[in-house]
């Protein structure tokens, strides 16, 4: 087991896709003291896309990652603040103003086959002093030596943490366990997990990755995050305050901040329903959720069968234009199969 | 009398360009393609196919005793490269078509600006992307005022060659200024995705552009009227599905709150199939606009030798 084991909260960057990107400053800020308090030690914080997702393809910000992050910095006494970044969506540009506004840790993020996209952006951070960290999302998709070569590159880059993301929450348990087993293995550098609960195996594949020796762990309060949210951070502090492991994380606060500040901010609650579930078991990107609920209302089609065949024709992270794609052919079929 | 060209650049992009001219050209000739590797596949190729090649990059072209018959450079390195490429170029009076992201000269995107650049001796292709999305955003700017264009470029993760991936951001800054400089869009957004799948999925657009007001006839036969015309030098570029039209209000952080149209519409590129595969719609359609480019501009020069 590492020494000790850092949690990264997500509330304030996944946790955005549950609420369609609209936090206020002032929630953000209530969110962020709560956690302090804690003394979680890393706090992400950015649009649910990373730095300037703000778009039509991910929906528009309530404010721009640069006020969020300078109101979070404003309140945080102990912890270090992170940002998101995809390239492909943000640049080097935007992680430098990030890093002006007092970031300290970047976590760049690639589909996981796609690890070289970032060795600009990883090699930069490192030469400007950052905290940083290497994302491979969708990492269900592939089996685990194929992986671990693509954690190898982002390591090579210069991170000092590569990540297991399972941005569908579609691994199970076994699945889990030789990933991060693999990684502690054959990495020098720390070794990171996050994931969803679309399989509500959220604080148990958190659980193993602990065990495996992980050095990072992401969670969120009541699980924010996109799809059936991610691992629920009181939760997780409470189990491993029961294996008695340590993570200087006081769990009253996380309790008082997923009761009070979180969940009733939950417009659409955040948990493993019909849809959430649909994600996990097709292998669909998490923050999908409500693009796909809208784009079914809109066109009047099914939403499970919208997720099951974007899981289908492989989409990856960031494809979210394609629902409105599926959800028409879809809605093309249903008029041709009743015209027959 | 065809114009003589040559081609800086013996990897896909330059290979395929070369097909392409010897396959379906009237108005330029290949003379010589450039390359730094003997060993290239692409260098190899123009041998089996009669064209004349050179490894050793612009110092081989430049002291070639063909160069100085040559009016038209394709250059198909790097950005890098070609900033090295353009001074030489242009000292020895050729013109440079450039499809690097360097953008020593204009942007051309041939459905929406082309004529307006036929005596630059230097013009840009913008990126894959734009090729592929601004000639939409320029068609609803040509009837409604565009507010805010966005695109996503989907591109199967084999056609990502090293210098895009080696510089992706390149990709998104370059086609955010062409959806804003010929688009017409007051703000431009680009995005990108590589998408791994197996078998490598065809080249796919999302154009969202938000307009002030329009009318949805006159939008939906713009962009008709537009892709039938980027179609005709592009054969695999097609709408998939018709317009869709959504009166919304948005809120755009450093940017302001609009109420207007907004616009999106679903296309789709594949590849001719010449030297890439024909999920390569990405760079198909690079080479294919930049040989219409060439083109054009030849028969141009031609009309203006004529003239004078």
């Amino acid at each position: 087991m590492s020494s000790r084991l850092i949690i990264n909260d997500v509330t304030l960057r996944d946790g955005m896709h549950a609420v369609a990107h609209q936090y206020s400053l002032e929630q953000m800020q209530a969110i962020a003291r709560k956690l302090d308090e804690a003394g979680i030690p890393i706090i992400e914080v950015t649009h649910g896309d990373g730095l300037s997702g703000s778009s039509f393809n991910y929906g528009f910000p309530a404010h721009s990652d640069l006020e969020y992050i300078r109101a979070v910095k404003e309140v945080v006494m102990q912890a270090k603040v992170a940002a998101l970044l995809l390239p492909g969506i943000g640049t080097i540009e935007e992680m430098k103003e990030a890093h002006k506004a007092g970031v300290d840790t970047i976590r760049v993020a690639t589909h996981c086959t796609e690890a070289n996209i970032a060795a600009q952006h990883i090699e930069t951070a490192r030469d400007m002093g950052f905290d940083t960290v290497g994302f491979l999302m969708m990492a269900h998709m592939i089996p685990t030596p194929q992986l671990l070569e693509q954690a190898k590159l982002i390591e090579s880059y210069g991170a000092q943490c590569v990540y297991i993301t399972d941005s569908a929450g579609a691994l199970l348990m076994d699945e889990t366990r030789e990933r991060v087993r693999a990684f502690k293995n054959e990495l020098g550098c720390e070794v990171g997990f996050h994931n969803h609960n679309n399989l509500g195996l959220g604080v148990a594949n958190t659980v193993i990755a602990v065990e495996e020796g992980a050095d990072r762990v992401d969670a969120s309060l009541a699980g924010m995050g996109a799809g059936a949210g991610n691992c629920p951070l009181e939760v997780l502090v409470a189990v491993l305050q029961r294996m008695e492991i340590e993570t200087e994380v006081e769990l009253y606060p996380l309790i008082d901040g997923a009761d009070q500040i979180v969940r009733p901010l939950q417009q659409r609650p955040v948990q493993t329903d019909g849809n959430a579930l649909m994600l996990g078991y097709a292998g669909v990107y998490s923050s999908f959720l409500l693009h796909t609920e809208r784009a079914s209302k809109r066109f009047g089609v099914d939403s499970r069968d919208v997720l099951i065949e974007l899981g289908r024709r492989k989409m990856v992270g960031g494809q979210e234009d394609m629902i409105v794609d599926v959800a028409l052919d879809l809605l093309k079929q249903e008029t041709s199969a009743e015209a027959d | 009398m065809p114009m003589n060209c040559a081609i800086i650049g013996s990897g896909n992009i330059g290979t395929d360009l070369m097909i392409k001219i010897l396959r379906l050209s009237e108005e330029l000739e290949v003379k010589m393609l450039v390359g730094i590797d003997p060993e290239s596949d692409g260098l190899a190729r123009a041998g089996r196919m009669g064209v004349e090649t050179t490894h050793k990059g612009i110092d081989g072209l430049v002291n070639s005793p063909l160069f100085e018959g040559i009016d038209i450079l394709f250059d198909a390195t790097s950005a890098k490269a070609h900033l090295h490429h353009a001074p030489i170029l242009k000292e020895h009076g050729k013109r440079s078509i450039d499809l690097t992201p360097a953008a020593v000269g204009p942007y051309v995107v041939p459905v929406a600006n082309l004529t307006e650049h036929l005596d630059a001796p230097n013009v840009n292709m913008v990126t894959c992307g734009g090729q592929a999305t601004i000639p939409i955003l320029w068609a609803v700017s040509c009837v409604a005022p565009v507010i805010y264009g966005e695109i996503v470029a989907s591109i199967a993760s084999k056609s990502a060659g090293p210098g895009t991936r080696a510089n992706i951001d390149e990709f998104t800054e370059t086609t955010a200024r062409g959806i804003e400089e010929i688009g017409g869009a007051r703000k431009g957004n680009a995005i990108i995705i590589l998408n791994p799948a197996e078998p490598p999925l065809i080249m796919r657009d999302t154009v969202y552009a938000f307009c002030e007001n329009g009318d949805e006839k006159e939008i939906t036969e713009s962009i008709d009227e537009t892709v039938a015309r980027v179609a005709e030098y592009v054969p695999g570029y097609r709408v998939l599905k018709d317009p869709i039209f959504d009166e919304q209000k948005i809120a755009m952080p450093d940017f302001g709150e609009y109420h207007g149209l907004k616009v999106t519409c679903l296309l789709e590129v594949e590849g001719a199939g010449h030297y890439l595969p024909k999920y390569a719609g990405n760079l198909d359609i690079m080479t294919s606009a930049a040989l219409q480019v060439g083109e054009v501009m030849a028969r141009y020069m031609q009309k203006e030798v004529v003239d004078n």
